[in-house]
């Protein structure tokens, strides 16, 4: 038997990643967790606070309403976003110059920066000069996302499902893609029909990469800022502020350090939570499901 | 159940075909008879799975026609066909039950529950199944979820033949023997018609009546294991059967005798005379050759150890030749001499051998 030396050098090694962690995460959400915890004035003064400010943003019905806007928004998303994104992956040719073209067209959204998708979106939708918006009207449906919060949601709503399907089929695509080809022949041969492919082949094949397009959407939608913030300021009136904007709003336009922290926090928080309830509830379907 | 025919396949999966090398089938009439157990054996990209897949219905073949018990099912789907077909890693489907998944295709096929779970419980019974019928068919080990897809080719009492592509590739070695011997036993019970691919000799010998072997998109020989070591109807079967394969020479013939360099060999048949030698091959198996004072001289380059036998690589009239000796024989140090088995000899014209069809 050898002895085992124990050798601490390697701890060099992970340094790097320490210190870099440590910059980009830690410091800026610990000096977050200062402004949390005191009230802070100008001259870099603070006041001890403890845990006021958490107590009054857990209490303010501003942000219950805000949260309750952004589950909506975000539940509303998927729902659409996921079975459609299947539903294009399905239908997405598989060989042939086609597959190319597909994919470039459907990457092509994801391309786009936010702040572009918004603006783009805003000209589009406007009810007077705007393509879709006058093509609405038109129609005889009133249709006006600057004054109508149906309206705004709708807008809203539909900016995302266009920039971020693609996202959801791309993945399914790929999924699919890497689904052998025996699994439809052995199909075939026991007479299944299409639905039954889709249920008891391509969807559990497919359970990885949704759980992961699940997440991805879930997190970016449930911190969407940049595109409603250019369409709508998260107006008429606060229909459409999420968040991310109410944070904004708090932190820089009325520059409320201490209960804007603590929003940060307890935002932060219910991500990092649902995302866990998502994943452990798709992992665990997973493992025993009959 | 049915007898199977292949009338003049021929597929390429080009869209316009035209030199021989653009198919993947050249031209293949086969027919396998009722109950038989067959092997479809060759390198991998012979043609095989093409040919099963043509079987099968999963292709359609770009010329020729398949045959059922004499009725045409060319443009017939694989659930018209009723065929079962096992592939080279195990089909099951994920979020169902061990019963779930063998009863699947009698369900699809609107079969009555209680003819269902009858079936389903003996199939069961045959694969060793019986005790996990209630688990879930993904947390099983890959020999486990090959019998389940074998047993959705067994559940239903009407198929017409079993195929299998490679089943055995991700099994285990040590579960490979038993699941190829339960095949077997199967293949008894049952009486389907299998036709197992492989590119396994050794699979393929002990699991079939029939060896139907492919090289290059031809069906080369159709015969017993026995013939195809015996009589290899091409040079391809010769070496890609037996181990070491068989040894092939260029030769003449020459008064009905094969000529290899300068020495003339003792046959026991007169072979006619083949255009003077062009293209004309001498073939023997390393099994064939036997030492003796009196025979021919060779020299040795090399004596491998296999076990029970030696491989003795040496060089006969400038040509490599391997020689297979029991172990406990003695070999002689320095000039060494051997005789060729008279009967064993076999001449092959472009690959072909001369007396096809001829005299067995």
């Amino acid at each position: 038997m050898i002895d085992r030396v124990s050798n601490q050098k390697a701890w060099l090694m992970v340094l790097p990643v320490i210190l870099l962690v440590a910059f980009n995460a830690i410091i800026p959400l610990m000096t977050v967790v200062n402004y949390s915890v005191q009230e802070t004035f100008g001259n870099n003064v603070f006041f001890w606070e403890g845990m006021k400010w958490f107590e009054e943003v857990l209490r303010s019905e501003r942000f219950h309403a805000s949260l309750g806007r952004q589950i909506l928004f975000s539940f509303t998303i998927l729902i659409i976003e996921v079975p459609l994104g299947i539903l294009v992956a399905l239908n997405m040719p598989r060989r042939g110059i086609g597959v190319s073209i597909c994919l470039v067209l459907m990457a092509l959204p994801l391309l786009i920066p936010w702040n572009v998708v918004g603006a783009m979106w805003n000209i589009f939708a406007l009810p007077d000069i705007g393509l879709l918006g006058r093509a609405i009207n038109g129609m005889g449906i009133e249709y006006n996302f600057t004054q109508n919060p149906v309206s705004a949601w709708l807008t809203v709503v539909a900016m995302d499902v266009w920039h971020w399907t693609s996202l959801v089929a791309l993945l399914s695509y790929a999924g699919l893609c890497a689904i052998p080809d025996p699994y439809y022949q052995a199909a075939k041969i026991d007479g299944a029909g299409r639905w039954q492919i889709f249920r008891h082949i391509e969807l559990p094949k497919l359970k990885r990469v949704l759980t992961i397009a699940i997440l991805l959407r879930f997190m970016d939608s449930f911190m969407i800022y940049t595109e409603p913030f250019v369409l709508t300021g998260g107006g008429p009136g606060n229909t459409t502020t999420f968040l991310s904007i109410d944070l904004v709003k708090i932190a820089l336009g009325q520059f409320d350090l201490g209960p804007a922290a603590a929003m940060s926090l307890i935002y932060f928080l219910i991500v990092l939570l649902l995302c866990w309830v998502f994943y452990t509830l798709m992992m665990r379907s997973e493992s025993n499901t009959s | 159940m049915a007898e199977i025919t292949l009338k003049a396949i021929r597929h390429s999966y080009q869209a316009n075909p035209i030199a021989p090398s653009d198919f993947a089938i050249r031209s293949v009439d086969i027919t396998w008879r009722d109950g038989g157990a067959y092997a479809l054996l060759g390198p991998s990209g012979c043609g095989k799975t093409t040919l099963l897949n043509i079987i099968s219905g999963l292709l359609r073949p770009t010329e020729g026609a398949v045959l059922f018990n004499g009725v045409d099912v060319t443009a017939q789907d694989p659930v018209a066909r009723d065929i079962a077909q096992i592939f080279q890693f195990p089909v099951i489907y994920d979020t169902m039950s061990v019963y779930r998944n063998l009863a699947f295709p009698l369900v699809n096929r609107g079969v009555s529950g209680e003819e269902v779970d009858r079936r389903v419980k003996e199939v069961a019974g045959m694969l060793d199944l019986s005790e996990m019928l209630n688990q879930r068919a993904v947390g099983l080990t890959a020999d486990n979820k090959q019998k389940i897809s074998l047993g959705r080719g067994l559940v239903r009492s009407d198929v017409n033949v079993i195929m299998f592509d490679e089943p055995l590739t991700v099994i285990d070695p040590h579960l490979k023997w038993k699941l190829r011997s339960e095949l077997k036993r199967l293949h008894q019970r049952v009486g389907f018609t299998m036709i197992y691919v492989t590119h396994d000799q050794t699979e393929a010998l002990t699991f079939a009546d029939e060896v139907v072997v492919m090289h290059e998109g031809d069906v080369v020989q159709v015969g017993t294991p026995r013939d195809l070591f015996d009589r290899p109807e091409h040079t391809f079967v010769g070496h890609f059967i037996g181990s070491p394969g068989m040894n092939l020479m260029p030769c003449q013939i020459v008064d009905g005798k094969p000529i290899v360099g300068h020495s003339e060999i003792p046959v026991d048949r007169f072979f006619a005379d083949h255009d003077k030698g062009n293209g004309l091959e001498f073939g023997i198996r390393p099994e064939c050759i036997h030492l003796d004072p009196a025979g021919f001289p060779v020299s040795v380059m090399r004596i491998d150890d296999v076990g029970r036998y030696r491989i003795i690589r040496a060089e006969f009239e400038g040509q490599p030749l391997q020689i297979l000796v029991k172990e406990e024989e003695l070999i002689p140090s320095e000039n060494l001499r051997i005789r060729f088995d008279r009967s064993s000899i076999q001449i092959y014209k472009d690959g072909w051998i001369v007396d096809r069809g001829v005299a067995k």
